[in-house]
């Protein structure tokens, strides 16, 4: 059954969205990793990144008001040479900023200041950590980004991020290959446990995400044959509990050529907003945003399997 | 005998049940009943499985306890210690019965 057909037969309604709080901004597809698991196949040959003009778009849009958060993410976000602009726009419009970051990108060439900019800008970062484990990190993310990461992460937590009162710091989980998560509050007290006693990290909370079958992660699948039993496990896996906390409900995301989607998934595919509502930045309305039809398809399984990622 | 078994036929196991069904369905809630935590976690009990399935070397139980090791959040290093017990105590009641065998030679021997 189709993930539409089976939204249909359990609520005889398709998936809409409920609110707008969430702004997720994709500035490019550039990236100073290549991830295997990455969705957005982002990498340092990528020419997609967020033009002036576009960024300049976004802010309108966040001083119009209406949004909460603003989610920035690439790519490595921080490649894109207007992201100053857009994060220091955004806090100044009183949005709650959020960063998503592979922590490697501190350790760049010209990313020197990155540290005390992040923490000048109380930006609330979000950082991809497969593993506590060095083989599987640079397994998935390449060599010696195990070494840059936990180098990073404990430059972070000296800056105050990561503890009970501080910045808040989280770690996002993502499994190595073509299986679920962990349950996410045990993985979650293991990696607290481990980076605590391995490294000396401490982090607010970790964030496990199932992969979803697009992009490399995708390519991956069909390669080895996987696909199709992946496919299974995330249908059969599908949990309705899951429906009321989609992320995709209250937010929407903005590609970096400004083009709406209703998540970073649905943009690698490019499967737009449902037509008949705002399809870009320069038309975003809110309300009728808040109002929309979410547009869907087999990779939502994904979203939807077992305790849900989102 | 190359494809003697069948990754497809794991997906198959419930036609077992089509004869004598009460019979698969007590197995498959006291299957799924014994996995469930209790004064051992989920990842214990998962441990014990995958040990068992190479202990018995059965390919769909390896297949499906490898799987559900990694989605416990557990590493090749876990999963190669728990190979490692299994085999260790499967040999060791391989070698323990080399007892048997001087029982035996003693009982005939002069």
């Amino acid at each position: 059954m189709r993930f539409s057909e089976k939204i249909q037969a359990l609520q005889e309604t398709p998936l809409t969205a409920s609110s707008i709080d969430i702004l997720q901004v994709n500035v490019g597809y550039r990236c100073n990793l290549a991830c295997k698991h990455c969705h957005v196949e982002g990498g340092p040959d990528r020419q997609e990144v967020m033009s002036r003009e576009t960024v300049d778009a976004v802010v309108k849009v966040i001083r119009n008001g209406g949004i909460k958060t603003v989610d920035i993410t690439g790519g490595a976000p921080e490649l894109n040479p207007h992201f100053p602009v857009l994060v220091e726009e955004t806090a100044k419009a009183g949005c709650q900023v959020v960063v998503r970051t592979n922590l490697a990108i501190f350790f760049e060439e010209g990313m020197e200041h990155l540290f005390s900019w992040y923490d000048r800008g109380q930006i609330e970062i979000v950082a991809s950590l497969p593993s506590f484990r060095r083989e599987q990190v640079d397994r998935v993310r390449g060599n010696g980004i195990f070494e840059k990461s936990i180098a990073a992460l404990r430059r972070l937590n000296c800056l105050g991020y990561g503890g009970d009162n501080g910045r808040r710091l989280n770690l996002v989980y993502n499994p190595a290959g073509a299986f679920f998560p962990p349950e996410q509050s045990s993985l979650e007290a293991e990696y607290k446990k481990e980076l605590l006693s391995l490294f000396g990290i401490t982090f607010n909370r970790l964030y496990t995400f199932a992969n979803i079958p697009v992009g490399r992660f995708r390519q991956f699948l069909v390669r080895t044959g996987n696909l199709e039993k992946y496919m299974t496990k995330l249908t059969d896996a599908f949990n309705p509990e899951t429906l009321c906390g989609l992320m995709c409900r209250r937010l929407v995301s903005v590609g970096w050529d400004g083009r709406l989607y209703d998540c970073d998934f649905n943009q690698m595919i490019g499967l737009g907003i449902t037509e008949g509502y705002p399809g870009t930045i320069g038309d975003f309305d809110i309300d009728r945003l808040a109002a929309r039809k979410i547009a869907v398809d087999d990779h939502c399984f994904g979203c939807t399997a077992g305790q849900g990622s989102t | 005998m190359g494809d003697y078994y069948k990754e497809e036929d794991l997906d198959r196991f419930g036609q077992i049940g089509k004869f004598k069904p009460e019979l698969f369905k007590k197995f498959m809630d006291w299957y799924n009943a014994s996995l469930q935590p209790g004064a051992l976690t989920k990842r214990e009990k998962v441990l014990i499985g995958l040990g068992v399935a190479h202990a018995l070397q059965c390919p769909y139980c390896i297949d499906a306890y490898t799987k559900s090791s990694l989605e416990e959040g557990m590493s090749l290093e876990h999963i190669t210690e728990a190979v490692h017990v299994a085999a260790a105590v499967r040999s060791g009641a391989s070698l323990i019965h080399g007892i048997q065998a001087h029982n035996a030679a003693e009982k005939i021997s002069l």
